[in-house]
């Protein structure tokens, strides 16, 4: 049994458009997956089709190998892109309610929801009505609310948007200690530093199809041309006829070029030294807003 | 958990908010005044028997009467007493009967022999009473459901609005979400109505008037299955409508249609209480009957097999809305920008349910 979250050529269309086209991927227990894609590429509709929120038209999601059903989801914590709670209830009778919705006795919900709204610094507002609230705490109520039942596995979506960032804080926090619980982890966000700076893998999506999926490291080398930068006293511009180089940017002293396949990069660098000082010569790895311009074109 | 337990879950919540609710109350309060106003107070104020002004000689007959006398030396005290309102009326030599604009009726037949009456019909209906009767019961059904129903549409809304629903939906089924506010509106409905019937059966009592609560009995115990089924049609559509809109101010839009299902029955049952055919008509009509087939009872007009037969209609339409309103619930509840059509709605479920 392996405890992988798994969507299988997922297709879905919405009157004559098809917004998501074979959509497959794998969220692997332990390990934080950023979803990552434009405005409108497909994210909150795979999102939703997980939760069972949607139907997808063919395809299918399964958890553990076995089809998705609604009892396995009620053990999913979920986080839509439009939040929101009830204005007129108490941060704690509403994360309580929601925590008997997914299943937990009313003892337990109880339980759940005081640890919860300590762990989030809310305790002292827990029986003030939502609307009342900061918008900063109303974010933090809703982080109680999507983890009261105390999940499997975690759908976020855009969980980060809106948030002040003593509540990013927080929220890394709890994902990270989730996935460090061995639960499957997957968050959508735009803010590509973030998702760089959080994630273990990469599911990149555009116009409804996946576009690349893997570790960080992987769609790194993946999309990495062997790209250098080097810095020497004078100029540079000797590159241009070295063999097997391709000048991508030259500024006087300062180069960046890329290898053709096979070419070591220790002859260009003995060349510069032949030439004078070297002030410095290294690999540039390309950002993930970079990976995603490429792989999303 | 079943759909059943998630159910309840949902029910209790709308129960709980609702109860917290100060307009809920305090129109519940003022429900609760009225009832024991209109059953309590008419007895008193027109009980009493009637003050006579009257020489100590002629007071006799008007004493055996049960009039309260007020015994006064001459006439001119007499005519005075009444003048001052220390008397409702004066009896003078003749004997003639003073008063200040009306002769108290049971001043004037203490002094008069009565022919013997005799009622050939002695169950019927006191006009004031036929009256009544029937324009409580509309009103009862259509405050009733046009209340709990307009707030079963705001739950949704709500739930819509704040997007909350995606939660819920992603949790528990559509379709206990939405049979959760129907039976959570159907019990405070109910709820409402019992304690103004409790209050107004003990009204009637109190007010000694238990010859209209022996009427009223068959009517009443037929109201409630009548009233049940009522509520659950009517409550359908208001959750159709609130499911189609986004933002409780645009419920005006759609609410319209339900609006007139509710008015028009009622204004027909008011007017038309009196016009027997009509009546027949409008007590098989499902949306008309939990009003008018219980008053065709009240006013002894209808079989026993009649309320059956209106009673299966009705449960048969009030089955189809139910299911219609669920499926342009489940068809429109996730679609957060706009108005959603009732076409749209209903052509494409989206949810698995």
């Amino acid at each position: 049994m392996t405890s992988v979250l798994r969507l299988d050529g997922v297709d879905r269309s919405f009157g004559d458009r098809q917004v998501l086209k074979d959509v497959s991927f794998d969220v692997t227990a332990g390990r934080m997956t950023g979803f990552v894609g434009g405005n409108g590429a497909g994210k909150t509709t795979t999102m939703r089709i997980i939760l069972g929120v949607l139907a997808a038209d063919a395809g299918q999601v399964t958890w553990r190998g076995e089809p998705l059903s609604r009892d396995a989801r009620r053990r999913f914590g979920y986080m839509p892109e439009e939040r929101g709670l009830y204005p007129k209830m108490s941060v704690r009778e509403q994360v309580t309610y929601l925590g008997q919705l997914h299943g937990l006795t009313v003892d337990a919900a109880r339980r759940a929801t005081d640890g919860l709204l300590e762990r989030v610094g809310l305790a002292e507002r827990a029986n003030d009505l939502l609307e009342t609230l900061s918008l900063g705490n109303q974010q933090r109520a809703q982080i109680a609310a999507a983890l009261v039942h105390d999940p499997e596995v975690l759908v976020l979506d855009e969980p980060f948007s809106g948030l002040d960032p003593l509540a990013v804080d927080t929220v890394v926090g709890v994902l990270r200690e989730r996935a460090a619980a061995g639960a499957p982890v997957l968050f959508s966000s735009h803010q590509l530093d973030v998702v760089e700076r959080l994630c273990d893998d990469l599911v990149i999506i555009a116009d409804g199809s996946i576009r690349a999926a893997g570790s960080r490291q992987q769609l790194r080398s993946a999309y990495t041309t062997p790209r250098f930068e080097l810095v020497v006293e004078t100029d540079a511009g000797w590159l241009r006829d070295h063999p097997g180089v391709s000048l991508v940017d030259l500024d006087g002293a300062r180069a960046v070029f890329d290898l053709a396949a096979g070419t070591d990069e220790q002859p260009v660098l003995r060349a510069a030294l032949e030439r004078g000082p070297v002030r410095a010569f290294r690999p540039i790895t390309p950002s993930l807003a970079e990976i995603f311009r490429e792989v999303a074109k | 958990m079943n759909a059943m337990q998630a159910t309840r879950l949902v029910a209790a919540r709308e129960i709980r908010v609702k109860l917290r609710d100060r307009t809920f109350l305090i129109s519940t309060v003022v429900f609760l005044l009225i009832a024991a106003a209109a059953t309590i107070l008419p007895p008193l104020l027109s009980g009493g028997p009637s003050t006579v002004a009257v020489t100590e000689a002629a007071a006799g007959p008007l004493r055996a009467a049960g009039l309260e006398v007020l015994a006064v030396p001459d006439d001119a005290a007499a005519e005075q007493a009444v003048r001052d309102g220390d008397a409702d009326a004066a009896v003078v030599a003749g004997p003639a009967v003073l008063a200040m604009d009306d002769a108290p009726n049971d001043v004037v037949s203490a002094l008069s022999t009565e022919p013997p009456v005799r009622l050939l019909n002695p169950d019927a209906v006191d006009p004031v009473v036929a009256f009544l009767v029937p324009f409580a019961f509309a009103f009862i059904f259509f405050i009733t459901s046009q209340t709990f129903g307009v707030q079963i549409a705001q739950s949704i809304i709500e739930e819509k609005q704040t997007r909350i629903v995606e939660i819920l939906v992603a949790a528990v089924p559509v379709r206990a979400l939405l049979a959760g506010k129907m039976l959570a509106g159907t019990i405070l409905a109910l709820g409402q109505i019992g304690l103004v019937a409790v209050v107004a059966v003990a009204g009637m009592a109190f007010g000694d008037n238990t010859t209209l609560l022996s009427l009223l009995a068959p009517a009443i115990g037929w109201f409630v299955p009548f009233f049940l089924l009522g509520f659950v049609l009517i409550a359908s559509m208001w959750a159709a409508a609130g499911a189609l809109v986004n933002r409780l101010e645009d419920i005006g839009g759609v609410s319209m249609p339900v609006q007139l299902a509710v008015m028009l029955p009622f204004f027909a049952v008011i007017f038309l209480n009196d016009n027997v055919t009509a009546m027949r008509g409008l007590s098989y009509l499902p949306f008309s009957s939990p009003t008018a087939m219980p008053l065709r009872l009240f006013n002894g007009d209808a079989a026993g097999w009649e309320l059956v037969v209106s009673l299966a209609l009705l449960l048969v339409t009030a089955a189809g809305f139910l299911l219609a309103g669920a499926r342009v619930y489940e068809g429109s509840l996730l679609r957060t920008n706009g108005r959603t059509s009732i076409r749209t709605a209903w052509r494409e479920r989206e949810t698995l349910g």
